[in-house]
């Protein structure tokens, strides 16, 4: 029996095991959206912003590993996924976003709403298509859907006629992909894990650097298997965190701009580092020609394109993080390190960089503590981009992957809200916070709608410092305290939640915060805090632009004191 | 480093829309195409690309796998340090009056060019070669003034029976010494 274009996405979409989308209609999907209700097991959860489409469905995908899905009308709503693409592409995230197209013949006659959203995307997808004819349409989103989440997952882009929606063709199920120029390594080649060994059982001073990709291959029980039998001290990037357990006796948090001093220490004097699915970002190395001087260094990543970009590496391993450390594990010596370990130890002494400032002051570093304290540390926490969402890396503990969601490669302002969404829709059953700056929320604030209508129950907590926070921090350190351009004047973020129908209570002193975060998580549905935290507040440890990694800047001294931290065991 | 010439050689899937793919990551990469020739291969639905840039060897072998990560690029390789024929196809008109027609043709025949047009005041020739034999007749013909030039760009293939190496699984590449480290 024949079938429509629209009938036929949507039994590929349920194929691939999607139970809920992100979207927004439009001329052009008229046909898509008539025919959706024929599909109850489809979710489709209507935005009010095509940019939050494209965030939820990255933060679905964070949290719950599947492929997440977004659509948008052609034209317009096109264009406005393509920050959320762009973001999904550089932190490796497995979606597939479906836009509409005009009818096939005014493709190129520069019709109402049309664009060419295959051309814009070009370089921000992993691949992409076009569906010219009903009869491939089956075929197209089974591919996608397999290069978005295998090797190193991306962004896929399906282009899709009004007419090729309403076209028939008979529903072929693709029993199998084929893609002969597609190719994912696999285990890591024999000869170089070997070497690899060697060079692991002969360093002194060897140290991990974990990111991202831990997470992606699952690989994080392997990840501490190899670090323990080899007793190598683990640090992680932004996007790492959680992929190792923070409070794990060789954990030493989070290198790089932000990182913590102990960290960026450990990288300046070890001998061999073993980078494990991270790509040397700019954020991470600090200047390049001070990265690591005294190391050797093994990277091991799926993608070959990463080996060597950035920093040469003595020995690459190309292939999937989890099998490679398995295989790494049985061949690496058991090992103390003693003295390095104790000299690491001696570092997280003198640099207590995670201490709080004592005081009556509105901290945001101690709020995030205070969240963490609440949620005991079993919240996923998704943050935007600023100075909160440092500070979220920074004083939220994570010990489990998938549990830290944040825009890395990109820092897209404006990811947290509806990223958060995304997760909770995920993950109904976890709690879900969404560490927010007023700067960035306001870049998608209008999801707090969604939120209402979809009853997604996401806890909000803006750091509200009346600034663009992080430009500021820069301003003051760099540039002279000209604040300019950074100044906000916010709106009373609690009547807009009210406005949205939404519960919201503002924090101005310290003593409110634990009641108002334990309010907002015994509310039923979706909450608003708006915490009035002290206004020229800095992240610190700070490397400066362009600095190696030991220059960084501290606290100023006499402003610290002791703020207990969690002991690790 | 030093830049030299690279020969790279693709087969890539006979679709709308690759070649753009495949010039665009060049372009992200502020490369200058040298010469690019695109046409059918011995296997139906695979086009043979062969590209000729200036760089580095570290940036080309970035450029190359960046382009092995394109679904649409089923295979390529950089033959620039194997031994291979380069050739090249340019069409050439040339002004010719009767006192200079003969020795334009004596030209192209040392060539081994083939006249493929006359009119009254030109002559169009056909020359196959690689870059040097090209340009060496076009400078002779320069003197007769030249109206016209269409080049296809180079095709390029590995000598022997083995034909292009498989794709090279070698990443080691040992780390540079760097200063004021």
């Amino acid at each position: 029996m024949k079938k429509t274009g629209a009938q036929i996405l949507c039994e590929s979409l349920i194929a691939e095991g999607v139970d809920v989308m992100f979207g927004f209609p439009g001329g052009v999907l008229l046909p898509f959206y008539d025919t959706l209700p024929q599909y109850p097991q489809i979710r489709h959860i209507l935005v009010r912003h095509e940019q939050g489409a494209a965030h939820a469905a990255d933060g679905y995908a964070r949290a719950t590993g599947k492929v997440g899905v977004c659509m948008a009308t052609s034209g317009p709503g096109a264009t406005n996924l393509v920050t959320g693409i762009a973001n999904a592409y550089l932190d490796s995230v497995p979606m597939v976003a479906i836009t509409g197209q005009v009818v096939r013949e005014q493709i190129g006659k520069d019709a109402f709403q049309e664009i060419d959203i295959t051309g814009i995307t070009l370089p921000i997808t992993k691949h992409s298509y076009v569906a010219m004819d009903t009869a491939h349409l089956a075929k197209i989103v089974h591919e996608a859907f397999y290069i978005a989440r295998t090797g190193r997952p991306g962004p896929v882009l399906i282009d899709i006629p009004k007419d090729v929606f309403t076209d028939q063709a008979e529903l072929t199920v693709p029993s199998r992909v084929e893609l002969p120029g597609y190719k994912i390594p696999s285990q890591g080649h024999p000869a170089q894990l070997k070497n690899a060994a060697k060079l692991i059982n002969e360093a002194k001073k060897p140290l991990i650097i974990a990111g991202r990709g831990v997470i992606i291959s699952g690989a994080s029980s392997a990840l501490r298997e190899f670090a323990e039998k080899a007793q190598v001290p683990v640090i992680t990037t932004l996007l790492g965190i959680g992929c190792f357990p923070e409070n794990h006796a060789l954990s030493y948090g989070m290198a790089g701009m932000h990182g913590t001093g102990y960290a960026n220490k450990a990288m300046e004097s070890c001998d061999l580092l073993i980078a494990i699915g991270m790509r040397f970002d700019d954020r991470v190395t600090g200047k390049i020609s001070a990265f690591a001087p005294h190391a050797k260094i093994i990277h091991i990543d799926l993608d070959p394109a990463e080996i060597g970009k950035n920093v040469p590496v003595d020995i690459p391993i190309v292939g999937d993080v989890k099998p490679v450390l398995i295989s790494l594990q049985k061949l690496v010596e058991n090992n103390s390190r003693i003295s390095w370990l104790r000299q690491l130890d001696e570092w997280r002494q003198q640099h207590p960089m995670l201490d709080i400032k004592d005081g009556d002051k509105l901290l945001p570093q101690r709020i995030i503590r205070e969240i963490y304290e609440a949620t005991n540390g079993d919240a996923i926490v998704v943050t935007g981009v600023g100075q909160h969402q440092m500070w979220a890396a920074q004083h939220y503990f994570f010990d489990k992957p998938d549990t830290f969601i944040s825009s890395g490669g990109l820092g897209t302002m404006g990811f947290g809200l509806p990223a958060a969404m995304g997760a909770k829709v995920g993950k109904p059953d976890k709690t879900v916070w969404c560490i927010d700056g007023d700067g960035s929320i306001q870049m998608t604030i209008q999801e707090l709608a969604t939120l209402v209508q979809d009853d997604i129950a996401v806890k909000i907590a803006i750091m509200n410092n009346g600034y663009l926070g992080m430009v500021r921090q820069w301003q003051d350190l760099f540039y002279k305290k000209n604040y300019v351009a950074t100044p906000l004047s916010c709106p009373d973020f609690v009547k807009i939640a009210e406005a949205y129908c939404m519960a919201g209570i503002t924090v101005t002193k310290r003593e409110e915060v634990r009641p108002a975060i334990d309010k907002a998580m015994a509310h039923e549905g979706p909450f608003l805090v708006n915490f009035m935290v002290e206004p020229e507040e800095n992240v610190y440890p700070m490397v400066p632009p362009g600095e190696s990694n030991v220059n960084f800047l501290e606290q100023p001294k006499k402003e610290v004191s002791a703020w207990q931290r969690r002991s690790t065991p | 480093m030093a830049t030299t010439k690279h020969t790279l050689v693709a087969l890539v899937n006979d679709k709308p829309g690759v070649l753009n793919r495949v010039v665009s990551l060049f372009r992200r990469r502020g490369f200058n195409i040298d010469s690019i020739a695109v046409g059918h291969s011995e296997v139906q639905h695979l086009s043979r690309v062969t590209i000729i840039v200036n760089g580095t060897t570290y940036t080309v072998e970035q450029v190359r796998k960046q382009l092995d990560k394109l679904i649409d690029v089923v295979k390529i390789f950089d033959i620039t340090s194997e031994k291979n024929t380069t050739r090249e196809l340019a069409l050439v008109k040339v002004k010719a009056t009767s006192a200079t027609r003969s020795e334009i043709l004596e030209i192209a025949d040392i060539f081994r060019a083939n006249i493929v047009d006359v009119a009254s005041d030109t002559l169009t020739i056909e020359i196959t070669g690689d870059e040097d034999k090209i340009e060496s007749m076009l400078k002779l013909l320069k003197t007769f003034g030249i109206k016209e030039i269409a080049r296809t760009g180079r095709v390029a293939m590995v000598r022997g029976t083995l034909g292009a190496p498989p794709p090279e699984d070698k990443p080691v590449r040992s780390r540079v010494k760097r200063e004021n480290a």
